[in-house]
């Protein structure tokens, strides 16, 4: 909605590129517009042709489980909210474009061409679903109650083909055991399909979790998997609470095949599992987790544009670059370069915008539209003269509610100067009916009955500011939601309620005052607070936008964590990489490096920070004002002290085996034996997070030992390989160079001991091996111990400083872990790389450019608006007591102890109304919502119409 | 002239696919002072996310 209403995005849909001339910075895109035979400006979305369209056909959008006609709306809240005629389907009968009020139906409509003229590309193609037709032993297609995770996640869905109700396709039966099959399309070298999806684990326990919510009986679930890669941030926690809470069973095994059993519309599914056993169950119901693929038309277009593929048809990337494609000027987000999360998605998204914005910074604000408002009317101490709209919206309300006899009701009251009903009062031509009633009525209040205010409200409130009125002279009732919808079987009723809702939106009209925003000024600075891989990406990109940048880093030099990286999986030279990037950080005009600096004290808010700096030997306190934060502080390998770790030389962290190997020492590539053991201090109670790199890092370190001495006997005891997304390509590859991976538990950990023998102390593994179920003895050389990544220490005192909060394990917490994956609820500061969670250093890249990103979305403005509804204290009645104080969650009051009396700052302030509930002498008024205000609507909706 | 239309950087940015990532570059880069085309193949924006009933692990609704 957010972007249907963007001045500046236009959304061309059903769209394909032709041809792309040009080169970074100046592209020619020739774009062909498919026929909709719906005119968008015109279709309201009120869905009068699809009740009315003969024709009926499968719906993609449930995964074809439920019908559509052929003339449709993917979903309720679609943008563009507007239908489209299949054509396919269409029999032409006519009858949509009779009964469409709006005259939007438009037959004749032809394919189009476009040539845009742009600075630069982003590729956010995605992937589709894996087909499971591929794998016939599961028997998808031919069974019915086999479905796909996707099939599953509509058949969860309130707006699903069971409106939400857990059914199975065959009978429309509960079912009581559903097994979901892991890997359906990943991990698959027979189908073409090595790499992992990344995402299908997660998704597996979120569907078996929330399927146990729909069930009206004891669910019983099983998920079959090969290793559980709950790798992500918190996903661990998600993955032991499915286990503990939720009582969903996991099984590690291999599936043979899925039949159904004769007449009962239940699946018999065969499984071996790591013991080599081998059994059948029974269950009603079996979802495959289908794996992610790009679809030939997304290869096909990636071709077209002449980018490098990788063999899959992903888009090529490297480690240090994971944003850009071979082509100069086209960049790539999300699951196109590879399967990924959402918030993996968003961080990359929002990094394209930023890399984006550095190439084009020249170019900014050149073509955007601003829009001018006239200056507002002076409606103080005038007597209101209100204006009603009642709206029809087609027939979603005027269908049940009787819209007329509402309208006439409104014309009865005090202050209501005019009244009107309109098909639409949304629609553009409304707009302006309401902007000439306004001026032809001085109108100095409008208020509207018709759908939510959360997506409507901010639409009409620019209407009233175009026609010179203050946006909060308005007032909005919803008499679809509350009426039309709910009282749908009751029309008389529902219009009784709907003319109630107008009483009270008409009493409390007649007391809304305007508001006044405080245009704030922003500063232009950054500060970047870690000096690492992510601070200085961040540092930079901002700086090659053009804005200043201070980039502190309380270490003596710049690198962090990457400092002891030599090189990716990939086989990415990190050490060449850094000393690059530094050398670019160090040379840019625009950023100010402090080193071995302390942060003291920290004040203020979005555009205006201001920052202590204290260098270390000087104590010498500087301050720093700035208009945004972004804490980059990093993290780094905790030394555990277990497995005789710190106590025998032969023991080391996977890190340290990492430099050895780079500097060659001939112990190290000399060893006959080599174990290394995964989640050492990881996934465990005290732990309980998976530190994401570690499995990758070890199996990069095995495949350089098994180089440099193939005859090594490499070991890697692991409790899950977590080689997610295209990285498991590396673990294929070392266990066909004959790295051992042995599984262990928790609850069966190895164990380390030295052992003499002869003059030699032996350095020996003991663990039980649960393929073989035999105790396995392993008398290694060198022992790699993949240890936790831990946030940096600095990360608690910077919490308090900014007043962000932290999570349990001491990552900085985001404001939605998909949405706002590098946005703090605190606006104006962002976060990046490892402070936020463990991660690749690609991830940490996309991470650092999506908060440079984020950032500058505030570093753009000339002046920040603040939010109208605001509290506001009366000081003749505020004792001082402080209660407000202590509740704001945006630290927005502070008592002022000489005069006693609490004072909001309204920069801070976003009008939650906690201040004004919890007053105990009344003092505290919340704007907009003024006791007053609620005390008249609580009067009217007791009046008896 | 003509040689300097070839040299300037346009102030405009094409993004393909409307599914979560593109919309949020696309917000990013109008937020940031660049005209946005947003292009889809389908009728619609919102990719493969609006068809999924809650994500993790909040389970707030996809849309």
């Amino acid at each position: 909605m957010e972007l249907a209403r963007h001045l500046n995005v236009n959304i061309i849909t059903n769209a394909e590129i032709k041809q792309v001339q040009g080169k970074a910075g100046n592209f020619l895109v020739t774009v062909v517009k498919r026929p909709r035979y719906i005119d968008l400006s015109k279709c309201t979305g009120c869905g009068e042709c699809a009740r009315h369209c003969p024709t009926i056909t499968l719906d993609s959008y449930n995964q074809g489980l439920t019908r559509r006609a052929a003339i449709f709306i993917r979903y309720a809240q679609a943008v563009p909210h507007a239908f489209m005629i299949d054509r396919e389907q269409c029999i032409g009968c006519g009858l949509c474009e009779k009964v469409c009020l709006a005259g939007a139906v438009n037959y004749a409509e032809q394919q189009e061409e476009d040539t845009i003229n742009v600075g630069s590309i982003i590729l956010s193609l995605g992937n589709r679903v894996f087909d499971p037709r591929l794998n016939f032993e599961y028997g998808y297609s031919r069974y019915p109650n086999v479905i796909t995770s996707l099939e599953f996640e509509r058949i969860l869905s309130a707006t699903g083909p069971y409106r939400g109700n857990l059914f199975r396709p065959s009978d429309r039966e509960i079912p009581q055991r559903i097994a979901f099959i892991q890997c359906v399309g990943s991990r698959d070298e027979l189908h073409n399909r090595p790499y992992c999806s990344s995402v299908c684990c997660t998704y597996a326990i979120k569907e078996a979790i929330v399927a146990k919510e729909h069930s009206p009986t004891t669910l019983d679930e099983t998920i079959f998997f090969m290793d559980m890669r709950t790798y992500g941030k918190d996903l661990d926690r998600y993955y032991e609470r499915a286990k503990e809470e939720h009582g969903i069973r996991f099984v590690r095994s291999k599936i043979y095949g899925v039949d159904e059993v004769d007449g009962t519309g239940d699946l018999a599914i065969k499984y071996v599992t790591e013991d080599g056993a081998v059994t059948t169950e029974d269950f009603n119901l079996v979802v495959l987790s289908v794996g992610f693929e790009p679809s030939p038309q997304v290869i096909d277009l990636g071709r077209k544009l002449g980018i490098q593929l990788n063999k899959y048809g992903f888009c090529s990337t490297s480690p240090f670059s994971p944003l850009e494609t071979s082509k100069p000027g086209i960049f790539v987000c999300g699951t196109y370069s590879g399967p990924k999360d959402i918030p993996e998605t968003v961080m990359q998204a929002s990094g394209a915008a930023g890399s984006v914005s550095a190439l084009l910074a020249p170019s900014r604000k050149t073509l955007v539209k601003e829009k001018v408002y006239p200056p507002e009317i002076e409606v103080d101490g005038q007597e209101p003269r209100i204006g009603v709209f009642v709206c029809h919206c087609g027939i979603n309300i005027a269908g049940v509610v009787n819209v007329p006899e509402v309208k006439e009701y409104a014309s009865t009251f005090p202050n209501v100067v005019f009244a009107d009903d309109n098909l639409f009062t949304c629609s553009q031509d409304t707009q302006e009916k309401i902007k000439q009633k306004i001026k032809e009525h001085n109108l100095n209040r409008v208020v509207v009955a018709s759908c939510s205010p959360r997506t409507h409200e901010p639409m009409f409130q620019e209407t009233l500011r175009e026609a010179g009125l203050n946006k909060y002279l308005f007032e909005m009732t919803n008499i679809r939601d509350q009426c039309s919808w709910v009282h749908m079987h009751e029309p008389g009723r529902a219009t009784q309620k709907a003319k109630d809702l107008v009483r009270m939106a008409i009493a409390k009209a007649r007391l809304i005052e305007p508001l006044r925003q405080l245009s704030l000024d922003l500063n232009h600075t950054a500060l970047v607070i870690g000096g690492g891989i992510a601070g200085m990406t961040s540092a930079l990109n901002l700086a090659e936008q053009g804005f200043e940048v201070h980039l502190v880093e309380r270490s003596s030099e710049l690198g962090g964590a990457a400092r002891q990286i030599h090189y990716t999986l990939e086989g990415g030279d990190v050490q060449s990489y850094l000393a690059d990037l530094i050398q670019k950080v160090t040379s840019h005009p625009l950023i100010k490096i402090h080193t071995n600096v302390y942060i003291v004290d920290a004040s203020g808010y979005v555009g205006n920070f201001t920052t202590g700096l204290m260098v270390e030997r000087t104590k010498y306190i500087e301050a720093i004002k700035h208009g945004v934060t972004i804490i980059a502080t990093g993290g780094k390998e905790l030394k555990i002290n277990e497995y005789l770790y710190g106590r025998d030389p032969r023991v080391l962290t996977s890190l340290e085996l990492e430099n050895e190997i780079v500097k060659g020492n001939p112990q190290v590539a000399s060893c006959d034996n080599l174990v290394m053991i995964q989640c050492v201090g990881s996934r465990n109670g005290e732990r309980p997070y998976c530190s994401r790199v570690c499995c990758s890092q070890s199996i990069k370190n095995a495949l350089k030992l098994k180089e440099l001495n193939p005859k090594m006997n490499i070991y890697i005891l692991h409790r899950d390989v977590r080689t997610y997304g295209l990285k498991e390509e590396y673990y294929q590859q070392a266990r066909q160079k004959g790295v051992m991976f042995i599984r262990y538990d928790l609850d069966n950990k190895p164990e380390v001991r030295t052992v003499r023998e002869d003059n030699r102390y032996l350095l020996e593994v003991h663990l039980r091996d649960p393929v073989l179920g035999e105790e396995l003895i392993i008398d290694t050389d060198i022992l790699a111990l993949a240890v936790p990544i831990v946030p940096s220490p600095e990360g608690r005192e910077l919490a308090q400083l900014y007043k962000v909060p932290l999570n349990e394990d001491g990552f900085f917490v985001e404001a939605h872990v998909k949405l706002r994956p590098v946005d703090f609820a605190t606006e104006g500061v962002f976060m990046c790389g490892l402070a936020h969670s463990p991660k690749s250093i690609d991830e940490s890249i996309a991470q650092a450019k999506a908060a440079a990103s984020r950032a500058t979305t505030v570093l753009v403005k000339d002046t920040i608006l603040a939010e109208g509804i605001v509290s506001s204290v009366n000081e003749a009645l505020c004792s001082g007591c402080g209660v407000c104080e202590v509740l704001c969650p945006y630290s927005a009051i502070t008592v002022d102890r000489e005069k006693r009396v609490a004072e909001v700052n309204e920069a801070l302030c976003k009008g939650c109304g906690t201040c004004a509930a919890a007053c105990p002498s009344g003092a505290v008024q919340q704007r907009g919502f003024k006791q007053g205000q609620i005390l008249s609507m609580i009067a009217a909706a007791l009046e008896v119409s | 002239m003509a040689r300097e239309q070839v040299t300037n950087k346009v102030g405009a940015v094409l993004i393909v696919g409307g599914g979560i990532g593109g919309m949020q570059a696309s917000l990013d880069l109008a937020e940031s002072g660049y005209l946005v085309y947003l292009m889809d193949s389908s009728p619609t924006i919102g990719g493969i996310m609006s068809q999924l009933d809650k994500t993790f692990p909040t389970h707030d609704c996809a849309m």
